[in-house]
């Protein structure tokens, strides 16, 4: 099979089939935060809610530790896990700085002054 | 008989509606991002249009991973704002039109595009904040909308081609309506972003504004650019902007550019807007 080319791109995870089948559970869990009783009970027992739901025990880790990068790799897609950082009260913006391992005023900044250049992210082989 | 009267593209980064919610649209952060839609509030108080084909997409509001529909079609008498997580937003419930919208689902359909009928949909921000931008905060949406909810979140989108053939047919669709309406069609999300990873916050500005000419001048060379190329250049999110091309499809080949706006940024995210009117052959 060819090289997928999509895993050629620095620092993205494309939600593909392989991602979706992986991050089922994880990514409904997050669904069910769409409802604020369900946000009150994550809020009051973080652990026990999540066994609720089953995700693997490193998918339930990476929710716990907010390690947004950690859940994007086991399967979560950020519309989805973007309401756990809603539940917490946290704009897409501060996730987007840890996320890509800046302060927020960092990550403000460079948005500011035009955003993350495309220069030298296009591929991992460097930029042609 | 119901006619196309113009084509609108914008973004619909969900910052902007929640400046708009709590009073903070006059901060100099969010000024110039109204400031860039004065010229078209103005123009569609004038343009009245009796239904918007407003196409968008969900972001895991109405649509979990349980059910991933490419192309839906909500054919409700109404659809509410969504509750995102924060609480809905505090606008107008939107007002359907099932006739039309019933009649571009059958019509679609025979033409071979498999749309999703969609009787009960709440809608998020992809949908509201496009009409917040367009007509302020009125009590009530002054036109009816029919949502069309293109699925850019699970991995492959449609095409750009069959978003293009898709506004096509939209076109065919519409003009064999019998009633007298007056209806343009909204494409939105975009343009280039990053949500995601190491790479979050990528903005890509050449990119936009090739891909603003292109629609505009040469949509049909546009609809042939791969998902790789928005993905890498554009940011992961930046493939939202297939979504435009449904709404230029629903076009005359050629047309006339009243507005077109860019900035940045606005959160994490290129601001785009462009208003088109067809020119009949």
């Amino acid at each position: 099979m060819a090289e997928n080319p999509f895993k050629d791109i620095p620092g993205t995870t494309l939600f593909d089939a392989e991602q979706s089948r992986k991050g089922y559970h994880l990514n409904m869990f997050c669904m069910s935060l769409m409802k604020a009783a369900n946000r009150e009970a994550f809020k009051a027992d973080e652990r026990a809610y999540l066994d609720r739901y089953p995700m693997t025990e490193a998918q339930k880790q990476s929710v716990l530790d907010r390690d947004w990068n950690g859940m994007i790799a086991l399967g979560g897609n950020i519309y989805f896990t973007s309401k756990i950082a809603a539940a917490d009260g946290l704009s897409f913006q501060q996730i987007a700085a840890v996320m890509s391992g800046v302060s927020q005023a960092d990550y403000a900044a460079m948005m500011l002054a035009g955003g993350r250049s495309i220069e030298g992210v296009r591929s991992k082989k460097g930029d042609a | 008989m119901a006619r196309i009267t113009a084509g609108v593209a914008t973004s619909h980064v969900p910052a902007i509606g929640a400046a708009l919610d709590n009073g903070r649209a006059g901060e100099d952060y969010w000024k110039p991002v109204f400031a860039g839609y004065d010229k078209s509030k103005a123009w569609i108080a004038d343009a009245r249009p009796d239904v918007v084909i407003l196409v968008y997409n969900d972001h895991a509001s109405a649509f979990s991973l349980e059910l991933i529909p490419t192309f839906a079609i909500g054919c409700a008498e109404s659809f509410a704002p969504a509750d995102e997580g924060w609480g809905p937003r505090p606008v107008p419930v939107v007002q359907g039109h099932p006739e039309l919208a019933w009649h571009l689902a059958q019509a679609l359909i025979l033409d071979e595009f498999d749309m999703t009928i969609v009787n009960r949909m709440d809608v998020d921000h992809g949908l509201t904040v496009p009409l917040s931008l367009m007509f302020g905060e009125p009590d009530a949406w002054p036109c009816k909308v029919i949502p069309l909810a293109v699925n850019v979140v699970q991995y492959p989108p449609p095409t750009g081609n069959r978003c293009f053939n898709l506004g096509k047919a939209i076109a065919r669709a519409v003009a064999s309506f019998p009633e007298d309406l007056n209806v343009q069609v909204w494409g939105t999300g975009g343009m280039s972003h990053q949500l995601q990873g190491p790479r979050a916050g990528l903005i890509n500005k050449p990119f936009d504004l090739a891909f603003l000419d292109r629609l505009v001048a040469d949509p049909e060379a546009q609809a042939r650019v791969p998902h790789i190329d928005y993905v890498r250049e554009a940011g992961s999110e930046g493939i939202e902007l297939v979504m435009w091309l449904i709404m230029r499809g629903a076009l005359t080949p050629r047309v006339r550019e009243l507005h077109r706006f860019y900035h940045v940024p606005a959160s994490n995210t290129a601001v785009g807007h462009l208003i088109l009117e067809p020119i009949p052959e």
